[in-house]
């Protein structure tokens, strides 16, 4: 068994159908009498709505029905919700402004949803999409995340009186003043992180079909989290009482956090086909996942080191500016709050950190979670600063770490900033990055660049992720309206295969391989005999889905816990069947023995009598088929140490990254194949945010980066191949020894880019994205 | 309308369609061949990548009209049944995919290569060919080192 079982690199189950093209996406769907959906959508930035005039489009070829927000509003519908309570602004609520799925009198961004037309074919909604006309009285629009809560600024919400959503102090600001006051030096840093578009490559989508002999809706949608949607969707939408309402997530083309909000599109969807007795459909092109996605990150921040005269951090002192965009996502406010301010310590001893967040609203498209959400930003700049405070320190970056990481001894590490980290070896990982990045050689490789005219850098980032957020009463103290438990049920057949729900959503990640791995490891059934099912509310138990690196941590606890109850419920079967006692059976491999004897038994042979128990243990309940649900401890804390090395062109500003080396703490490793492409991934993903991507809007509040040729994607030739190693510790936190990894390299990977090229150029600082023209103007600068 | 007849994947095939109808909107919705996908509209990201007359071509810049009297072949006619195709086998032993979006696209691209380049590409070539297709999931190094395996695989 050992071949499909924990740590063997099994081929992925899923990759038979989408290399067939048998991949079955919401945009592949079609049914009977379906109709089509285009949203109107505003122009403006910031504006008013004087009137809706829908006469012209209704009267269109194949219109079967045009409605603006009036409509939704007159059946109850919405309004969208921020599931997070925000942090308090010194003792007060943070402001949550109305958030209509369809406008009510004002717009306020570009892309916001105005009206929806529902046509017979997508040509003909979106020739009359065109025809509604909308009178708009345009207002001033402010974008700037700096600048959205100074004086006179355009006011976008009566509720939030200076563009202010909340204003959250967090530490002991005195003892921090204090640290600084008798500090041996004081390092800083002014940065951005650059507004990033979450981008998976399968736009977002739905089919929304109503069956008016059962009053039931089906929703087929691009979602990360089925049950999630269907909970808000019925519970504070509106949209059909829980029970009455399916949502299916079927093959979904990558998420990154995208898919797991609750959007105004999927919502109208899924209360068109209701009104017009049609199934609806709506799939997003490019520039509307542009416009209407959540976006990510866009954080101001100034921040200051308090250091000993031996390099050792006394204190930190942050102040970050965060961009929530024109509304508040479903997960908006914990974001830049709880996600970011609590990885502050990073990997570091720092014994005071105080934060001040000031999250803002702006005419832009709302922002929320994307891969990484909130860590990155607290890394990049974490890691940006620990470079300046070496080079103010005449330290060498890895001597700086070194003399500053929790010691390997000192686990479970209670950070100042709520986090209690359960395992970590970070000088094992930064001592395996320097061998494998070959550090001591890096000095001859810069000197041969410099023959070629080419300024070499290198450049370290030391990243700790918590991911796998937890447990529920935490989650629930931080102002969350969820519980972040796992569910899942293993159901053997009565001829022996297993069939396992999984309440988590796989859209990449390759679940149904790697919980198979688990299963087929635990129960010894052969792998091929193992089906993992998700993303049906109709077919699995209530689950909380994917997203912030959860699925194995938190969901693959849940299947061992399932297996746990089926390998025990098993024993009482087999003591009776081989007439012994309970205490004598032993599991092991797939078969229950006798201890002592040669006697035995194979799990699936105990599943049949448990669906055929004509020869069955009295008070035992037939049937083979068990679920559990799993609330960790607590979080996940994946770590590891991220090195860059790139060639910067001088002349025409031009960055090529030459070497990459990433050693990251996964803990145990179920799949190493899959972990492999998971850190690929997000090696990539940052590489993106550090070189090339940059959502833009124009002062006007026009989104200047729409498509994929204005808003620069990391393609194949951005990146070399990435030396990959592992410095694993064991998480006492989890059963299964597992940590998460999907984000680690979204999240290590921009300060170990931009701390190279800083380095190559010798600057203090270069903001992201690193372009050309950025880099060029770097190295006038720096002659 | 336009009547149009051409060859996908082998089999004879005629159509009704509107002179503003996109190729890749005809494979999908009229012949219900969802295997190439969409995902922009710029013609930037390669999801939608064919094979025309032995050319690869992104179905969305081309017209469905244009297509007629011409060859097509998408994912659904390169395997023999359930046996993958050299190309589609290295995307699986070397986990070139995840979500699987972009994947039809990046098969089609790679074969082209092989059209183009001959059996034995170097990852430059590779890295360098693969522009015009995007991938969110992968961070492309296992797709290069499936290309280039499909690739040999294929003078096999």
């Amino acid at each position: 068994m050992q071949d499909t079982g924990i740590g063997a690199r099994v081929r992925r189950k899923e990759d038979q159908r989408f290399l067939l093209g048998k991949g079955r996406y919401t945009d592949d769907i079609n049914v009977a009498g379906q109709t089509w959906a285009c949203f109107v959508r505003s122009p403006h930035a910031h504006a008013v709505i004087e009137g809706i005039d829908t006469a012209a489009a209704a009267a269109a070829p194949g219109v079967v029905a045009v409605f603006p927000g009036d409509d939704l509003a007159a059946d109850g519908i919405g309004p969208l919700i921020c599931g997070v309570t925000g942090p308090s602004d010194h003792g007060e609520p943070h402001r949550a402004p109305a958030h209509p799925a369809l406008a009510q009198g004002k717009v306020n961004y570009v892309g916001d949803h105005v009206a929806v037309v529902i046509a017979e074919t997508l040509a003909q909604a979106r020739d009359a999409a065109e025809l509604v006309e909308v009178d708009y009285r345009p207002l001033a629009a402010v974008t700037s995340t700096a600048a959205a809560a100074s004086e006179g600024q355009p006011q976008i919400h009566d509720v939030a009186p200076g563009n202010v959503c909340f204003n959250w102090p967090f530490g002991d600001k005195a003892a921090v003043d204090e640290a600084f006051a008798g500090a041996h030096k004081v390092s800083s840093i002014e940065l951005t992180n650059n507004r990033m578009v979450t981008n998976p490559m399968e736009p977002r989508a739905a089919l929304g079909e109503y069956n008016a002999g059962t009053e039931e809706i089906t929703l087929h949608m691009t979602t990360q989290n089925p049950h999630v949607h269907r909970l808000v969707l019925a519970a504070f939408n509106q949209l059909a009482p829980e029970h009455k309402l399916r949502v299916v997530g079927p093959d979904v083309g990558g998420g990154f956090g995208a898919k797991i909000f609750v959007y105004a599109e999927e919502l109208v969807v899924g209360w068109a086909c209701r009104k017009v007795n049609r199934p609806v459909k709506w799939t997003a092109d490019r520039t509307e996942a542009f416009l209407a996605d959540a976006h990510g990150r866009d954080h101001v921040t100034k921040a200051e080191m308090a250091l000993d005269e031996h390099g050792k951090f006394l204190a930190l002192r942050v102040h970050t500016t965060a961009n929530l965009g024109a509304y508040l996502s479903t997960f908006a406010t914990m974001v830049p709050s709880y996600l970011y301010a609590f990885l502050l310590a990073g990997q570091y001893s720092t014994p005071l950190i105080h934060s001040e967040v000031k999250a803002v609203f702006t005419n832009t498209a709302p922002v929320d979670a994307s891969r990484g959400a909130g860590r990155p930003e607290a890394t990049y700049l974490l890691e940006r600063l620990v470079d300046i405070c070496a080079a103010d320190m005449g330290l060498d970056p890895t001597e700086i770490r070194r003399r500053n990481f929790i010691p390997q001894d000192a686990f479970p590490y209670q950070t100042p900033v709520v986090q209690c980290y359960d395992s970590g070896d970070y000088e094992t990982a930064l001592d395996q990055a320097i061998e494998l990045a070959d550090y001591p050689g890096f000095a001859s490789r810069a000197a041969a660049a410099k023959e070629r005219g080419k300024l070499r850098g290198i450049g370290f980032s030391s990243y700790v992720e918590a991911c796998g957020i937890a447990p529920s009463a935490a989650v629930g103290q931080l102002g969350g309206g969820v519980g972040l438990w796992e569910s899942a049920q293993v159901r053997f057949n009565p001829t022996g295969n297993v069939q396992v729900f999984t309440g988590t959503h796989s859209h990449g990640q390759g679940h149904e391989t790697t919980f198979a791995q688990l299963v087929c490891d635990q129960l010894g059934v052969p792998f091929e005999n193992i089906e993992v099912i998700h993303g049906d509310t109709a077919k699995t138990q209530f689950g909380m889905g994917t997203y912030g690196s959860r699925s194995l941590a938190v969901g693959g606890v849940a299947i061992a816990k399932a297996c746990d109850k089926l390998i025990a419920k098993g024993k009482k079967i087999a003591a009776h069947a081989m007439e012994a006692a309970e205490g004598d059976i032993e599991f092991a491999d797939g078969n229950y023995t006798v201890a002592g004897t040669d006697k035995a038994m194979s799990i699936a042979e105990v599943a049949f009598n448990a669906y055929v128990p004509h020869n069955y243990p009295e008070g035992v309940e037939p049937g083979f088929d068990e679920n559990a649900f799993f609330d960790p401890m607590n979080f996940s804390f994946p770590a590891g140490t991220h090195v860059c090395e790139v060639e910067v062109d001088p002349d025409t500003g031009e960055v090529e990254i030459v070497a990459y080396t990433a050693v990251d703490d996964f803990g145990k490793l179920v799949n190493p194949m899959i972990v492999e492409g998971q850190v690929h991934g997000g090696i990539v993903h940052g590489i993106g945010q550090a070189l090339l991507e940059g959502c833009q809007y124009g002062e006007d509040g026009q989104l200047l980066t729409a498509s994929f040729m204005d808003y620069a994607m990391p393609r194949a030739d951005n990146a070399p191949d990435f030396k990959i190693g592992y410095a694993p510790t064991d998480p006492p936190d989890n059963p299964l020894g597992v940590k998460g990894c999907g984000e680690a390299g979204a999240i290590g990977a921009p300060p170990a880019v931009i701390n190279a090229i800083a380095n190559a150029i010798g600057v203090r600082h270069l903001e992201m994205p690193a372009t050309p023209e950025t880099v060029w103007r770097a190295c006038q600068a720096a002659r | 309308m336009l009547t149009i007849n051409l060859a996908v994947n082998g089999q004879p095939v005629s159509g009704e369609v509107e002179a503003r109808t996109l190729l890749v909107d005809f494979l999908r919705e009229q012949l219900r061949l969802t295997g190439t996908h969409v995902g922009c509209d710029t013609s930037q990201c390669g999801a939608c990548v064919v094979m025309i007359d032995g050319k690869s071509v992104k179905a969305c810049t081309m017209l469905a009209a244009m297509a007629d009297g011409a060859e097509v072949t998408t994912i659904e006619g390169l395997a023999n049944g359930a046996e993958l195709h050299p190309m589609q086998q290295a995307f699986m032993d070397h986990h070139g995919l995840q979500c699987g979006f972009c994947t039809p696209g990046m098969v089609m691209s790679g074969l082209d290569m092989v059209n183009r380049h001959g059996n034995d590409l170097d990852d430059a070539t590779v890295r360098r060919e693969l522009n015009g297709n995007i991938c969110r999931c992968t961070g492309y190094q296992n797709i290069v080192k499936a290309i280039r395996t499909g690739a040999k695989a294929m003078e096999e």
